[in-house]
């Protein structure tokens, strides 16, 4: 075997605590090393450059790359030796960065450890085989996870470039948070006049299929041929005759059901169309308040119904589908405001969230757009809002910053200024965050042209007193306590990520941090693919974001599945298990240790044997580790190689 | 512990001199509940706000030589009827396992090692879980029916929030619970941990005045007949220094401060002079008239009834 060995330097990453052209001439005394240079960039244009030339100067059948982490690099390399000629599976790295000059100052230490690490790399790559990877077609069909407005764009702009889509949405209507909006910043238009038209276009696609008041129940199979199994939950209401009449939430006798569209402003009935624009238009039964399953006896809807829609026996329905990629947007809910008692922590009634004040201002709220008090029905004058209730806050385990908080509260006091002329609104804030495109802009008009009073500073207690409430805080600025009497207090509640997205993530089998958001594939360069191969991100769900950049994420992750499913045929990674039947016993360990249920028992012979199905596995490895026989083999990652790298190192 | 086995009894200074009533009120409703308390054979200061401002050691060693005199007596678990002793002396046992302070403070308490094992809890939260509603309720042969209280903690009942280990340090309801288990009307008190001033009333009356004066305004507003206290000093500050509220606000409030245990004694109908009723400042009478009244309106609705 005729090996050569590149040592980079990274500009001064590497170089300035690795001896790289040291390391490269102690390079050329391993075994099969034919030939070994170091340099300053190896990943840039002259770098592969170099590389692909001593391949053929050199007749190399194999390379080493000493440089930065094979999760940067890795594919980078394989591409260069696989344009000069040479398999790209016979390419091994070390990473000298990460592992090395980044974590220790002593040069003659960090290169010593460096020529390890290239040993190791050496003698794997002795033992390296060429791969080929195999080809399959793919589903060319996308599901989007969530249908707010990031799962809205993602699914018409895939349903545009033609690939066929599914939705899931758990609520009963698509529209997620942005449906609940009044206006949006910072351009005070109507939310559901911008929205409006995206939600009917979702339902009126031909190629894109709308699952409501339905959630993902498993997920099997890889990229391009995932098996997705929806609950689609029971409504009561048979979809199919439901006209949407609205008759049935007429005559419901349950009226005091919570809202849940409406942030339990004002309530509805049992059986309800969440709001007038709602997608899918179908009526769904709350059975936790409805009569018929409380009491057992009721019956209305289902005697006023025209269309005999009403079915209360309906059991959840499980659905399976086939689809080639899918995209995550299951957004955000609000954090758990009512921890905070200086609040108040739910005791009054005039202390609401922003998006409970989101549906008081809506003209289609339960209010028709006329601001009144929840405790007496009053229009108030004085308004505080509090930001970052639940953002910034290590108390309570949310220190990040929500993003779009200081925008919107300045959003609702222009419109607080314009629903009531003779109202004061007052802002206590913490930092006005506002890097957008005429975001700041936004805040000054708030400011400067409503005459809203920011006061920079905390609050410490809220308390009612009479039928106004004292809101005390201090002014960080004047150095003072204030007190503010409200007769409405708004709290800028944060984000946190959606109810149950970790649960969701594991069947995903894509990461989340440790507050629940979904994780990026790479925080700058990957933000919208996760480590699971066909597996997108879109909107809040991988972290807090106002309505433009969700929107742009899920035109990113619409790309991102059009993109990989334009491909007739997708290659296999031959990184996979394979079975050498004449050690194989049959004792079946690898089918019960494997993840993917990718190996299963075939009769040869008259003995049993275990199979591996190359389409599915995923080479994590654990079959070969199990294998009492070591008939089970990883490709690229066999006992022998790995053995031999561990031998290397302990002769060193 | 139950409360058959006697309680070390720390009353604080404050229990011999400006709350003499809170300690004797204190001593009377425990006797009635059945509650032992067996007073600390010379007993020291806890070191008050003076000490820790000073020197933490010795704030650390004052309270925790209490602790070491309880213990020569067989007496680990302590009740003390005062908030900022409660303070102190858990600041002290917290402060003798500190690798600095420790040391210090053990070496001024002379010969004398603190030993494992000791508690504290204020009278209050040893009510609470030792007595049940019911058994408050059966107590109390006077309800205190049509009262309407205002509880007010103070700020140190409950706060800071791990040390004190007294529920939601933002809104406490023990007081809450206890009276109205012994029939009084509880007000939903908005500011019932609010400062009222502490001792500035000596350096910065102004503040006294200012903070105290909002405490009386909303138990006032809120039709308060009677605002419910568990802190000598947050009593004097509302009781004795209402006449100066009053100046410095014009204002012309004269609602009575009572110990939350001076109510409790009300409703067992225990004698006057051990509730130490002629130690406030501002008149309980209106308190006691409307008691009365309510049980005279009570007896002739059933004599009515009766009759009928």
């Amino acid at each position: 075997m005729r090996i050569g060995v590149f040592i980079c330097h990274c500009g001064t990453n590497i170089g300035a605590t690795v001896d790289s052209a040291g390391v490269a001439e102690n390079a050329k005394s391993l075994p099969d090393v034919v030939f070994a240079t170091d340099s300053m960039y190896t990943c840039s244009e002259p770098g592969q450059d170099g590389i692909i030339r001593a391949i053929s100067e050199h007749a190399l059948d194999g390379v080493v790359v000493a440089a930065c982490s094979p999760r940067m690099h890795e594919p980078t390399f394989r591409r260069a030796v696989e344009r000069a000629g040479v398999n790209r599976y016979m390419f091994e790295m070390a990473n000298i960065r990460e592992h090395v000059s980044w974590i220790g100052k002593d040069k003659e230490a960090n290169s010593n450890k460096a020529f390890e690490l290239v040993r190791i790399a050496v003698e794997k790559l002795r033992r390296n085989r060429p791969l080929t990877p195999k080809y399959f077609p793919s589903t060319k069909r996308v599901l989007v996870i969530g249908g707010g407005v990031a799962g809205i764009q993602a699914a018409l702009d895939c349903a545009d470039a033609g690939i066929e889509v599914i939705m899931v949405e758990r609520e009963p209507s698509i529209g997620g948070k942005m449906a609940k909006l009044d206006k949006t910043f910072p351009t005070v238009d109507c939310s559901s006049c911008i929205l409006g038209p995206k939600m009917v276009d979702v339902a009126q696609h031909p190629k894109i299929t709308l699952y409501a008041c339905s959630e993902l129940e498993s997920v099997s199979g890889f990229v391009g041929n995932f098996e997705v199994v929806i609950r689609r939950k029971a409504t009561c209401v048979d979809n199919t005759k439901c006209t949407g009449c609205g008759l049935c939430a007429e005559k419901c006798p349950s009226k005091k059901s919570f809202d849940r569209f409406n942030e339990g402003v004002g309530t509805t009935t049992a059986i309800n169309i969440p709001f007038p624009q709602a997608i899918p238009k179908k009526a769904v039964i709350d059975k936790s308040f409805c009569r018929q399953f409380v009491k057992g006896k009721c019956g209305v809807c289902a005697k006023v119904c025209p269309t005999g829609a009403i079915s209360y026996e309906q059991q959840d329905e499980l659905l399976t589908v086939q689809v080639g990629a899918m995209v995550a947007a299951t957004g955000y809910d609000l954090v758990d405001w009512k921890v905070y008692s200086e609040y108040g922590g739910g005791r009054y009634p005039d202390v609401v969230t922003s998006l409970q004040y989101e549906r008081m201002m809506s003209a289609s709220g339960p209010f028709g757009g006329h601001i009144k008090r929840l405790s007496d029905g009053k229009e108030p004058k004085n308004v505080v809002f509090i930001q970052c209730v639940g953002s910034r806050d290590v108390s309570i385990g949310r220190p990040y910053c929500s993003g779009f908080c200081c925008m919107y509260t300045a959003k609702q006091a222009i419109l607080t200024k314009d629903h009531i002329p003779d109202s004061q609104s007052y802002v206590f804030y913490m930092d006005i965050r506002s890097p957008g495109k005429g975001y700041d802009e936004f805040t000054r008009r708030a400011q400067e042209e409503y005459g809203t009073q920011y006061i920079r500073g905390r609050v410490s207690l809220i308390y009612p007193k009479g039928d106004r409430y004292i809101v005390r805080g201090v002014d960080t600025l004047a150095g003072a306590q204030v007190e503010v009497e409200a007769d409405l207090v708004v709290l800028a509640v944060g984000v946190e990520a959606a109810a149950n997205s970790p649960h969701l993530a594991e069947k995903l089998r894509i990461s989340y941090d440790k507050f629940g958001f979904f994780m990026e594939s790479h925080v700058k360069l990957k933000p919208i693919e996760t480590n699971t191969a066909g597996v997108f991100l879109a909107g809040c769900s991988q972290g807090p974001k106002d309505i433009p950049s969700s929107v742009a994420m899920g035109s990113a992750a619409a790309a991102k599945a059009i993109g990989l499913l334009s491909k007739d045929m997708l290659e296999s990674d031959p990184q996979i298990a394979q079975v050498n039947i004449n050690r194989c016993v049959g004792c079946g360990k690898c089918i019960n240790v494997c993840p993917y249920k990718a190996i299963r028992e075939i009769d040869f012979r008259g003995q049993a044997k275990a199979e591996v199905i190359e389409a599915v596995c995923q080479g994590c490895g654990l079959c070969n580790a199990t294998c009492p026989q070591g008939a089970v083999q990883l490709s690229h990652f066999t006992d022998n190689q790995i053995l031999a790298e561990v031998e290397a190192l302990c002769r060193c | 512990m139950s409360r058959n086995e006697p309680f070390g009894y720390y009353p604080g200074c404050s229990g011999q001199g400006t709350s003499a009533e809170y300690d004797s009120s204190t001593r009377a409703v425990c006797a009635e509940l059945g509650m032992k308390l067996q007073d600390l054979e010379d007993w020291n200061c806890c070191g008050s706000t003076p000490a820790h401002t000073v020197d933490h050691s010795l704030s650390t060693a004052l309270s925790a030589r209490n602790f070491v005199q309880a213990g020569k007596q067989g007496l680990f678990d302590i009740v003390t009827p005062c908030p900022s002793c409660l303070k102190n002396m858990r600041v002290a046992l917290r402060n003798m396992s500190d690798e600095h302070i420790g040391p210090q403070a053990s070496k001024l308490l002379g010969g004398d090692t603190l030993q494992e094992g000791h508690t504290i809890k204020s009278v209050m939260q040893v009510i609470h879980e030792q007595v049940s509603a019911n058994e408050i309720a059966a107590k109390s042969i006077r309800p205190l029916e049509g009262l309407k209280v205002a509880p007010y903690y103070g700020c140190l009942m409950s706060r800071p929030q791990g040390l004190m280990q007294f529920g939601d340090p933002e809104n406490p309801m023990v007081m809450e619970e206890i009276l109205a288990a012994a029939g009084a009307e509880v007000l939903p008190f908005p500011l019932k941990v609010e400062c009222c001033g502490a001792s500035m009333g000596i350096p910065l009356n102004e503040a006294v005045t200012r903070l105290s004066g909002k405490i009386i305004d909303l138990a006032a507003a809120l039709g308060a007949d009677v605002i419910a206290v568990a802190c000598p000093l947050c009593q004097m500050n509302l009781d004795l220094r209402q006449g100066q509220i009053n100046r410095a606000h014009k204002t012309h409030f004269q609602l009575p401060v009572m110990y939350y245990t001076q109510l409790l004694g009300l409703a067992f109908a225990l004698p006057h002079n051990e509730l130490g009723l002629d130690k406030l400042v501002v008149d309980p009478q209106p308190v006691l008239d409307k008691l009365a009244n309510q049980r005279r309106a009570v007896a002739n609705a059933m004599q009515t009834e009766g009759a009928a």
